[in-house]
């Protein structure tokens, strides 16, 4: 027979007890649905992720004090707990394949100024800043090396911090007392929203890291880290291991000796990130798979009280000339197209869901075409799998024995 | 001239159920020409529908031989009986054996359907014109379940008939029909068999057997007479005849 007479009678009986047809391609239907939308909300928080991660800044490479591990024992702040000016500037100094290189001095107090005060974190840092980080001014300017050198106090104010002290005024010329010590305010940074945290990247002021390292922290002053941006995307390894051997020779570490440091680029970030979505979406389409596979023993159970019920009809067929191959074929294309446009519906209805995921809901879904493929395949292969078994006993009936059936 | 349609050489067909054998049929040899309309009659368990059964290629017998128009079908494979089945075969049942839900036309195109050699490229046009050869063809459209009883058998000889088979098996074809509805039957099956083509079919009633040219009559699995019918019905006059009756009554 021809595949599309085959296709036809199987859509004709299909269609004839539409009511059934559709409760049993609704299990099919739930679990193309499920899968697809579990796997969309996956890639959805995975690709925030690294949006997020891309807006740290581009070529971003990270050294933060403390050897993950030495030796077996993970001594981490044993011989160097912090860096100091003298590692930034040997950076500086040496790696050829860096387009700048800033610590980050981490402080923060009570910000008096303008229409009130506000606690906030306050970030010493080099003017190289504002490229690693890729982070546009909104207005004013940046303090330059001679104001680091000179230890000025001079600072940028987040978003968050003109919106809650210069709500009315211009910031710019302005002064603000940071623990009690009076700073100009030179510059405003571009708002950059959230964090991945789900913290405001805006609640911040910076200032000269010397400055904030002499002046603001005192015994306390702690280079948290080192961030160097790199000249370009592949030029990353080459960084890590220029740094790596600065840093080594800067801490005096002998051979055999392990980092007392640790280097990590965005790759690093984004993995340790998305590592923990994307086993919790295995896990969701895991469950959804399962609700797939139920969908399709609901199928085979249909066509198996089907197969019973047109006895007669097989009986009709043989008779006037059917092969059993027929038959086999019959019951297998009517349960795969079942399963089928369940799964065309149940991409529709994921479609559906992600659509209103992403528009009245925080949580973001995106639907990867592979992952349709994906689900189509599975649909198919379910019908076939379980459809399989019904029409084998279809097609072993005995004509005779068929037609008599009551 | 006559040619041979049918011939059996010592067909025997027995069923094992469980520890006994059954001979549903022992040795049968029969011989039917094209162009003749025999009906074969008996009590029930006398082996007449395990016959029909064979010749209609729906069974395979323990031993012995079925020519059918030249070919041995003793030899063939299930694939082959499927299609002799559909080339040369046409059935009509008692229940009609109608597909449900389905309209006549596509009733009667499905035979069309499983014929690997594609003789007919046109099915739609060429079951029309089975319908109407039936006289059905205004009801095409309907459903079984909207057509009368004679009107479903006419569906089913339609459909038996598309495929242009060199025989029709009819078994009990008017089993569920009142008396003028089969008289009804009975004139198409004249009428076709005078176009040429072969019936042979399985009946109870004797009245109804005289309709045919020839009679065969079977017990426990035996021919037992075989005979040219003399005093043959005319079903068109008895039709006027049952139509009289009728009337008077009311």
């Amino acid at each position: 027979m021809k595949a599309k007479i085959i296709l036809k009678v199987a859509t004709r009986s299909i269609m004839k007890s539409r009511m059934r047809s559709l409760l049993t391609a609704l299990g099919i239907i739930i679990g193309v649905a499920a899968v697809v939308v579990m796997v969309a909300i996956g890639d959805g928080a995975q690709q925030k992720v690294e949006e997020q991660i891309a807006s740290l800044g581009s070529n971003l490479i990270i050294i933060t004090p403390g050897a993950s591990n030495s030796g077996g024992v993970n001594r981490g702040m044993g011989t160097f707990n912090r860096f100091t000016w003298e590692d930034v500037d040997k950076i500086k100094n040496e790696a050829t394949l860096i387009k700048g290189v800033t610590p980050i001095v981490f402080s923060g107090g009570q910000v008096v100024g303008g229409v009130g005060n506000w606690f906030t974190r306050i970030q010493g840092v080099s003017p190289d800043y504002l490229e690693i980080r890729s982070w546009p001014l909104a207005s004013g300017e940046f303090f330059t090396e001679r104001d680091v050198m000179a230890r000025a106090k001079v600072c940028i104010l987040g978003a968050d911090i003109v919106k809650n002290l210069f709500p009315n005024d211009d910031p710019i010329g302005q002064q603000i007392r940071i623990r009690n010590t009076p700073f100009r305010v030179i510059g405003v940074l571009k708002a950059k929203g959230q964090s991945s945290v789900g913290t405001s990247n805006d609640d911040i002021i910076l200032a000269p890291s010397r400055t904030v390292g002499d002046r603001l922290s005192g015994d306390h002053m702690r280079i948290g880290s080192i961030q160097v941006s790199a000249i370009s995307n592949d030029k990353i390894p080459a960084v890590i291991a220029e740094l790596k051997s600065i840093m080594r020779e800067s801490h005096k570490l002998t051979q055999g000796e392990d980092d007392d440091f640790t280097i990590q680029d965005q790759s690093d970030l984004s993995e340790t990130a998305t590592a923990t979505s994307r086993i919790l979406t295995i896990l969701l389409a895991s469950v959804a798979g399962v609700s797939l596979v139920v969908g399709g023993i609901g199928i085979m159970n249909i066509m198996l009280v089907s197969v019973t019920e047109r006895t007669r009809e097989i009986g009709i067929r043989l008779s006037i000339g059917a092969r059993a191959s027929d038959i086999l074929v019959q019951f297998l294309t009517e349960a795969t197209v079942l399963s089928l446009s369940g799964g065309v519906i149940g991409v529709l209805l994921s479609f559906l869901i992600a659509y209103l995921l992403n528009n009245y809901t925080s949580q973001s879904a995106y639907i990867r075409p592979q992952i349709i493929m994906i689900a189509f395949g599975f649909a198919g292969a379910i019908g076939i799998f379980f459809g399989y078994y019904p029409a084998r006993k279809a097609s072993a009936l005995n004509p005779i024995d068929a037609l008599r059936y009551e | 001239m006559e040619t041979t349609l049918i011939k059996t050489v010592n067909l025997t067909k027995t069923y094992n159920v469980g520890e006994i054998d059954v001979h549903a049929l022992k040795s049968v040899n029969i011989t039917i020409n094209k162009g003749e309309f025999v009906a074969i009659m008996g009590a029930s368990g006398s082996g007449k529908s395990t016959l029909m059964n064979l010749l209609g290629c729906l069974d395979m017998p323990t031993s012995g031989d079925y020519f059918l128009d030249g070919i041995n079908t003793s030899k063939l494979q299930q694939n082959e009986y499927a299609n002799i089945r559909n080339q040369k075969i046409g059935f009509v049942f008692q229940g009609f054996n109608l597909l449900p839900r389905t309209t006549a036309l596509e009733n009667v195109e499905l035979p069309l359907m499983y014929d690997r050699l594609e003789k007919v490229k046109n099915h739609q046009k060429q079951a029309t014109e089975a319908l109407k050869r039936v006289g059905l063809g205004d009801r095409m459209h309907h459903i079984p379940s909207q057509l009368s009883g004679g009107q479903q058998q006419r569906v089913a000889l339609a459909r038996a008939l598309v495929n242009e088979p060199s025989l029709i098996l009819a078994d009990e074809p008017t089993g569920n029909l009142d008396s003028v509805t089969s008289v009804e039957v009975f004139n198409l099956f004249q009428k076709l068999n005078d176009e040429g083509i072969t019936i042979v079919m399985v009946t109870h009633e004797r009245d109804f057997a005289a309709f045919a040219k020839r009679i065969i009559e079977m017990r426990d699995g035996r021919v037992i007479r075989d005979a040219k019918i003399k005093d043959r019905l005319n079903a068109e006059e008895e039709l006027k005849k049952v139509i009289a009756e009728a009337e008077i009554a009311e």
